[in-house]
């Protein structure tokens, strides 16, 4: 540094100054890449969806038109709504089930693991399936559930019941266990990193005027875990509104969900109708989250 | 240090996370050990003797549609998807650091990605490229779709560790005489690479598993989750667990690798 002559030093500034950008021009130069693929795989596309979803087709091919018949026969359906009724029947049990287990999990992660090694460590284990794959594990619950499966066969054979339960494999009950079983962590996490945020001398603070345990957890804990809640909630309802496949494999083809609609209607080519759906399903969905997102200031919360 | 005894609330939780525990990895076990099925047995327990049968069947090619090409394919694409997370999730971390006009709009077209239903941004692309006459394929429209569900990940978590990260590191560098991007290279980036490489472990796994933003923009050729959906109406004897053991271990062994590569940066970083 000390060789440097001071006139080298003002060239290089003097260069430097002449390249460098203002800073707003950097924000936007880096903020290019992520508003480029998201306009092009994300907006356009949802934009080409609401364009489509007005379109006339037959079995081959679709026809540019404005029609409103994709969405008369989509609203106007009995099944569409009993559809509808049913994928909300399973994002409300699987959110509060996902909801009571992940609370329970990431609390005792937060609170009563004592080392931080030891919280990262068991934090892990949670995570580890969660990176695997979604079908396989859906899949490993058919040998658990099945009729010769591991469940029955235990009950059977310790004699407890004398013919399989039918209900515990291809059955609504079958569709919620295994998207719980896929979607927990989705819960836990948010959860686990509000907790962990709070400030342990509140709860001490608690203790010394006299809380109970009990009461800490109650007037302390739960109020300060609601933005994690929230945000697990976010997750959790819409990667079960958008769910066909746990349907399609585990309730046997016997219910239904609207994104399983839309799948058989694009397996017909019937574009334009998966369109309409699209454009209900999604509303439902962002006017689900923008509810949510009035409680919670996700910015802050990360 | 004096320790407060442990509570029945403790005990309590201990035993309901065990069996939470057990509830996640249960059924995973069963489709390993089934994956060893014997020749004659079938989709469920009891094993009828133990044999690598059905392992070797997924290399035979009228078991398997086309296992060795999806897997490449798959694990192709999981690396592709990964770089260009990491490189657009750092930029995008970056940005959000100082305040610009449309911010907060990108923002929230990023949390959008994410809660917009997978098969919504299937369909979408597969009409688009249709619309524009572009032939789907996996490294184009399935590409671009499985990057619609990584990068918000990515970018949220570069948000939030920008968030915590102090300046006074990049002041310091700056006082002593650093450029920007000296301040960059050896100060900014050495403190966040473990953060990149989870960003990264996020992008391959969850492109490597995702399959419902593959539907429609995989084009001709199937990707590993695709396989493995179809087999599940068609498939009736054990090497769908097969299948199913071969992709857990090899996610799994991508798991480990990145967890030691992360542990390893860490104790670099606390020796010097």
């Amino acid at each position: 540094m000390a060789t440097i002559t001071s006139s080298e030093t003002n060239g290089v500034e003097r260069a430097g100054k002449s390249f460098r950008l203002p800073l707003a021009v950097i924000s936007y130069l880096q903020a290019v890449p992520l508003t480029l693929i998201l306009g092009f795989f994300l907006l356009l596309p949802i934009l080409m969806i609401a364009v489509v979803s007005f379109w006339d087709y037959d079995f081959a091919q679709m026809y540019p038109d404005f029609l409103t018949m994709n969405y008369e026969e989509t609203l106007g359906s009995w099944v569409t709504w009993k559809t509808y009724l049913n994928t909300l029947k399973y994002a409300f049990l699987v959110w509060a089930i996902t909801l009571f287990i992940g609370f329970w999990v990431a609390y005792f992660l937060a609170f009563h693991i004592r080392t931080t090694s030891m919280q990262m460590v068991l934090f892990l284990i949670c995570t580890v399936p969660f990176l695997t794959s979604n079908i396989i594990r859906m899949i490993s619950w058919i040998p658990v559930l099945g009729r010769n499966g591991l469940i029955n066969s235990a009950l059977t054979g310790s004699g407890v019941i004398s013919q399989p339960i039918e209900w515990l494999l291809y059955s609504d009950f079958a569709v919620v266990l295994a998207m719980v079983h896929l979607y927990t962590l989705f819960m836990v996490t948010p959860i686990f990193n509000t907790l962990m945020r709070i400030d342990k001398s509140l709860v001490e603070a608690a203790r010394d005027a006299g809380a109970t345990s009990w009461q800490v957890l109650t007037n302390v804990i739960m109020p300060l875990a609601k933005p994690g809640m929230a945000i697990g909630t976010i997750f959790v309802v819409t990667l079960v509104m958008a769910d066909f496949s746990t349907v399609q494999v585990m309730s046997g083809g016997q219910s239904a969900s609207v994104a399983l609609m839309m799948k058989n209607q694009m397996s017909l080519l019937q574009y334009p109708a998966a369109a309409a759906n699209a454009v209900v399903l999604l509303v439902l969905v962002l006017m689900m989250v923008a509810g949510i997102l009035r409680i919670v200031d996700i910015r802050k919360e990360l | 240090m004096y320790r407060e005894p442990r509570s029945h609330e403790f005990y309590l939780l201990a035993i309901f996370f065990t069996v939470f525990v057990l509830f996640l990895y249960g059924p995973l076990s069963a489709v390993l050990i089934l994956s060893f099925q014997g020749p004659n047995g079938g989709l469920t327990f009891p094993l009828n003797g133990v044999s690598l049968r059905w392992f070797a069947n997924l290399f035979e090619t009228q078991a398997v549609g086309d296992f060795g090409g999806s897997f490449r394919r798959s694990a192709m694409l999981g690396m592709m998807v990964m770089l260009v997370t990491v490189i657009v999730s750092l930029l995008a971390g970056l940005a959000f650091r100082r305040k610009f006009i449309g911010a907060t709009a990108l923002f929230y077209l990023a949390v959008a990605s994410l809660v917009v239903p997978s098969i919504i941004v299937s369909l979408g692309i597969g009409v688009l490229f249709n619309q524009l006459g572009l032939q789907p394929a996996w490294y184009s429209s399935g590409f671009g779709a499985h990057l619609t569900w990584t990068l918000p990940f990515g970018v949220l978590i570069m948000f939030a560790v920008f968030n915590r990260f102090s300046p006074a590191y990049e002041e310091a560098a700056r006082d002593l005489g650093a450029t920007s991007w000296q301040t960059f290279r050896h100060v900014v980036l050495p403190m966040i690479a473990p953060s990149l490489i989870g960003v990264g472990l996020f992008g391959f796994t969850l492109s490597y598993d995702e399959f419902a933003r593959t539907l429609m923009t995989a084009g001709s050729f199937n990707t590993l989750p695709l396989e493995i959906y179809g087999m599940t109406t068609n498939v009736t004897t054990p090497v769908l667990y097969a299948l199913g053991t071969v992709t857990t271990v090899f996610s799994f062994l991508v798991i480990a690798g990145t967890l030691g590569l992360i542990v390893h940066l860490n104790r670099r970083r606390a020796k010097s």
